[in-house]
């Protein structure tokens, strides 16, 4: 069954999702997904005890490659598209351990 | 002589004969959206100079002439997939800036078939929504009434072609994101078997959904199209190795002795009077023309858009992860890189992004996986079951392709969940991997506006949708129409 | 109150492939910075990942090898976690149906014993990119995003730092001979966490287990977890509580210090990966990957003892070298004396290729030279001393060692009529030395027969001159 979603913690989602929401952001999603997740329960009306969990719509399997070596792109082509880049380096700000 | 009134097939056999060059009919084209795309807005990106480039390099190698599938003909793309050194933001500020460094497969194949790659086309942003007024751009109108939605999340493709503004579009489908807008804007628009065509180069939204199509003025042309897209990629490992028949060798086959299946639960009390009085005078036209009705049930329809905004919204939670501002797109800066993600992402998304992305967060968060994303993958395989057990009675499935025309902008922009059932009789068909197609089957009588017949067919079913859906075209006008621009 | 530790290992592989797990990108280590990505091992917008059939075939032979269930279906996952090394801010790994499991590595104890150290499970997934600090800024380089990467958890079998070390060396052991890995933790090629706790002994629940990071050699595993599990006895000798928490082990300072917790380390909300087909493993395949199971080191080693006669010193030697390994067994094939073929590999042939730093592929000496160099001094043609000559001859230019006696006409006179000649001319120059051996001084006979050896400019056979020198003096 379905966990209490009354009690829908938008802060610590939107931290899961390292995105930022304003505070009238919070409280229109949390409303609107309030509706939504309640119409959502309707999936518990049905058994699915017995039933497989759908996991691809066509069942492949051993998809694999040869392990080939092929050309890597351009460096300067990714490295230009990049919003910071220094020393063939893609630029952050400071990583904090 | 106005070239861009024509479809593909007709246009293909001036090309074939010398009759008119690719760099006319390019420029054609051009001069048409000079005219209407300011106010349609059809197009985020065009580049003239590119595109008549392009059609001066197919007259000079006389590809057109030589049975290249599409040489010389312009086809508009989706801002969705990648096309080597043009910009692709997906409807998005988050990518506001971004240009594609590889082509998607789709796009090498258009590319071989000869076809001029003229210009990317509005969306909802990342594909999430049913109007096109998800892009960060401005909403695409309807070509039938400016002041309606064009339908979603491929609202400019089919746009685009119902204007004549494209000879042929792409578009993507995750639940109804190119057979709704071609319902709405009175055009054809196909649906391929989930791993009939391949999503390399196409931005993910929902990866077990997403399906790349054709826009296109009739069937025959999205037959030809078909031919063109479709096919196993080795870049794809949910790419089918299943090989593609001629699409455009059975479309005049007729629907005689065919069985045409019904869902009960799509022809409900209180649906639009006009949509259901459409559908059913199509249906009616179809066993004129010889084909069967029978009756069919899909009992868990019910579920699928509950089961649909928990499984798209998951894996777009994953895929919308690696926008982060680090490697490319647009990014804010932070005081550390955590931070940057936060505002980069914060700022990048608009709201029906984030509310899905939150809305899938949560669905697979600990906790809630078994309650959510779990069950809804079960109660797939339930939906999945449903269209196999009608497929055992039936060869294809007619319904309507919208629950109403087009709305006006604006009208359903508060209320989210009324926006995600509107999307009621094109989802299921995402969820269980079939085929389908839109095509126009009537008008509304005040405004005008299109109405669609959807057909559906079991999976690599494509050649009969095809086949049923030509017969039931060439049986009327209605593809004949359009807007009065 | 008497105390114990337990401590199980998890272990990161980077498989031995030419290409990445999910692009066709190289895995060279030491290229310049992002100079081995594509849009796939970037996290480009729209890109696909295709299984490497290597990687997936070197897992499975981990497993046979580690005597593990090898799963008939496997399938993927996707780990979520936002951080800078992450192409996609998601890691494609394997959850719940993992290549492999329930195995176990043997290690040898002190005293000749041996414990089974289970190991849960060995799964794959991509590698991460490597971050690089500066001052105000981080760089990333993605040339190691998505390289092929197998983990491998130990249960907490372990009890001591010792075993723990025997584990990863035998690991360690295990994966080369097999091919799987070159496990150089230099390059990053093997990792390693510990999970370590301590409890009462009797106790059959387990204490509060701390992570610890950051050891990057096999001996840095021992050290701190020497030290972490002092540090967790103290505590709790003192009444104190050990925290759960991850360590970072400082190897200058010999201590382990609190990570900042990590704000990604806890809901990984894994789902199956939409984007890849599961892994069916079929008996075709398995016989398949069966070929090419090596002889496991230990069973190699007791081989060597039997069928060479080795002491277990010498086969423990040759065996930790897989190419080693391969060429002594070259060199005795055929052979009459594979012990003195040993003495010579483990002793002057080791020890040349050190003072080189060549390695044994560079190496000029062919098997089949040491096999004659030893043929030729049992034979007596050449002195042992000789045949040090030689090989070193042997080790400069690559000739035969039969080449070089012909050559420097080193072949050992054992004729007793010229060693004779020699012994008189010896024996009329230093008559002091034989009036000291006559006069008891039974030593001075060396000095005479190093004469003898000089005036043969070392071509002797010195036990002939031993011999008849002997005679010689004895006989007046």
């Amino acid at each position: 069954m379905a966990e209490d979603t009354s009690v829908f913690d938008v802060s610590y989602v939107a931290h899961l999702a390292r995105m930022y929401l304003c505070d009238a952001e919070k409280q229109k999603i949390s409303a609107q997904l309030k509706d939504i997740l309640a119409y959502v329960a309707k999936l518990n009306e049905l058994d699915v005890s017995k039933v497989e969990p759908t996991a691809h719509a066509t069942p492949l399997s051993n998809i694999l490659r040869k392990d080939e070596v092929r050309p890597s792109i351009d460096r300067d082509k990714v490295l230009n598209n990049a919003p910071e880049q220094a020393r063939g380096l893609f630029i952050v700000p400071k990583i904090v351990e | 002589m106005s070239l861009h009134t024509l479809t593909v097939h007709q246009l293909r056999e001036k090309l074939r004969r010398g009759a008119v060059s690719a760099r006319a009919t390019t420029q054609s084209l051009l001069d048409r959206i000079q005219v209407v795309d300011g106010k349609l807005k059809a197009y985020l990106w065009l580049n003239a100079e590119d595109a008549l480039a392009q059609a001066d390099e197919i007259d000079r190698s006389g590809i057109a002439r030589n049975g290249k599938l599409l040489g010389g003909v312009p086809i508009a793309i989706k801002d969705v997939i990648n096309v080597e050194g043009q910009p692709c933001t997906c409807g998005s500020k988050i990518l506001k800036g971004h240009t594609s460094v590889y082509d998607a497969f789709v796009v090498q194949r258009l590319r071989d078939a000869g076809a001029i790659l003229l210009g990317r086309t509005n969306m909802d942003e990342f594909a999430m929504g049913s109007s096109t007024e998800n892009s960060s751009w401005g909403v695409t109108r309807n070509p039938w009434d400016l002041e309606r939605i064009p339908g979603g999340s491929s609202g400019g493709s089919a746009a685009a072609v119902a204007a004549d503004e494209a000879f042929a579009a792409l578009g993507t489908d995750t639940g109804g994101s190119i057979r709704q807008p071609a319902a709405l804007c009175g055009c054809v628009g196909f649906k391929p078997t989930y791993g009939r065509v391949s999503r390399y180069g196409l931005v993910a939204f929902a990866s077990s959904l997403d399906q790349i199509g054709p826009f296109t003025k009739d069937v025959a042309d999205c037959a030809l199209m078909m031919r063109v897209l479709a096919g196993h990629d080795r870049h794809d490992s949910t790419s089918v190795p299943q090989p593609v028949p001629d699409y455009t060798v059975a479309l005049d086959k007729g629907v005689k002795g065919l069985r045409i299946g019904l869902p009960k639960e799509y022809f409900i009390d209180g649906m639009d009077r006009e949509v259901d009085g459409a559908v059913r005078a199509a249906i009616k036209k179809l066993q004129e023309l010889g084909a069967e009705i029978v009756e069919i049930s899909l009992p868990h329809t019910d579920y699928a858009v509950a089961v649909y905004y928990l499984i798209a919204t998951a894996e777009a939670s994953a895929n919308l992860a690696r926008f982060d501002g680090v490697r490319y797109g647009a990014r804010v800066t932070g005081e550390d890189v955590i931070d940057m993600y936060g505002k980069t992402r914060g700022a990048g998304f608009g709201a029906e992004v984030k509310r899905r992305i939150i809305l899938g967060t949560y669905a697979l968060s600990a906790g809630y996986y078994d309650a959510y994303y779990l069950r809804a993958q079960k109660v797939r395989t339930l939906i999945r079951q449903d269209f196999e057990k009608a497929f055992e009675k039936c060869d294809a499935i007619v319904t309507p392709t919208s629950p109403e025309a087009a709305f006006r902008i604006g009208e359903k922009t508060d209320d989210p969940l009324k926006m995600y059932l509107s999307d009621i009789f094109t989802i299921s068909v995402n969820l269980a991997g079939i085929c389908g197609v839109s095509l126009p089957c009537g008008f509304t009588a005040s405004p005008r506006l299109p109405i669609g017949l959807q057909v559906l067919g079991k999976p690599f079913g494509e050649e009969t949708v095809l086949r049923v859906a030509h017969a039931y075209e060439q049986a009327t006008e209605w593809h004949k129409q359009r807007p009065g621009l | 109150m008497q105390y114990e530790a337990v401590i199980g290992l998890e272990v990161h592989v980077q498989l031995k492939t030419k290409s990445k797990m999910f692009c066709g990108c190289a895995t060279t280590f030491g290229a310049e910075p992002n100079t081995q990505v594509c849009p796939v091992c970037l996290g480009y917008p729209g890109v696909l990942p295709v299984m490497n059939e290597e990687a997936v075939r070197k897992t499975i032979l981990t497993g046979l090898m580690i005597e593990s269930e090898v799963a008939r279906f496997s399938k993927w996952d996707r780990k979520n976690y936002f951080y800078p090394d992450m192409p996609k801010n998601y890691q494609i790994s394997q959850y719940d149906l993992p290549l492999c499991a329930h195995g176990s590595v043997e290690i040898k104890l002190d005293g000749g014993k041996t414990k089974k150290i289970g190991v849960t499970r060995a799964h794959l997934e991509e590698d991460v990119a490597k971050n690089l600090h500066f001052e105000t800024k981080s760089g990333v380089d993605f040339n190691r995003a998505g390289t092929p990467l197998m983990e491998v958890v130990s249960e907490p079998d372990m009890r001591s730092p010792d075993e723990a070390f025997a584990y990863l060396t035998t690991l360690k052991e295990i994966l080369i001979s097999g091919g799987i890995s070159d496990c150089d933790m230099e390059k990053g090629q093997l990792r390693c966490d510990s999970n370590v706790s301590v409890r009462p002994v009797g106790q059959t629940e387990f204490g509060e287990k701390v992570e610890i990071k950051n050891m990057n050699t096999i001996s840095g595993v021992r050290r701190a977890l020497a030290y972490e599990i002092q540090r967790q006895t103290a505590a709790l000798q003192k009444g104190e509580k050990v925290s759960q928490e991850t360590r970072r082990w400082d190897d200058a300072a010999g201590k382990t210090f609190v990570m900042r917790t990590k704000e990604y380390a806890h809901d990984y909300r894994y789902f199956p990966e939409p984007d890849l087909m599961p892994v069916v493993v079929s008996d075709e395949m398995l016989a398949e990957v069966r070929k090419g199971l090596p002889e496991l080191p230990e069973a190699k080693r007791q081989r060597f003892i039997k069928q060479y006669g080795l002491p277990e010193y010498d086969a423990g030697v040759l065996v930790a070298d897989v190419t080693l390994a391969a060429f002594y067994e070259r060199a005795v094939h055929g052979a009459k004396n594979p012990k003195a073929i040993s003495n010579w590999v483990t002793t002057e042939f080791l020890g040349k290729l050190a003072e080189a730093k060549m390695t044994i592929d560079e190496c000029p000496i062919r098997p089949e030279h040491l096999a004659e160099l030893v043929s030729l001094i049992d034979g007596g043609q050449i002195s042992g001393k000789i045949g040090k000559e030689v090989f070193a001859e042997m080790f400069r230019s690559g000739k035969s060692p039969s080449a070089i006696v012909k050559e420097k006409g080193l072949v050992q006179v054992s004729d007793a009529g010229a060693i004779g000649g020699f012994i008189e001319e010896a024996i009329a120059k230093n008559p002091k030395s034989v009036a000291d051996f006559k006069s008891g001084n039974e030593a001075a006979i060396n000095f005479l027969k190093g004469q003898v050896m000089k005036l043969s400019k070392g071509k002797a056979n010195p036990q002939l001159v031993g011999e008849i020198l002997l005679r010689k003096l004895k006989g007046g």
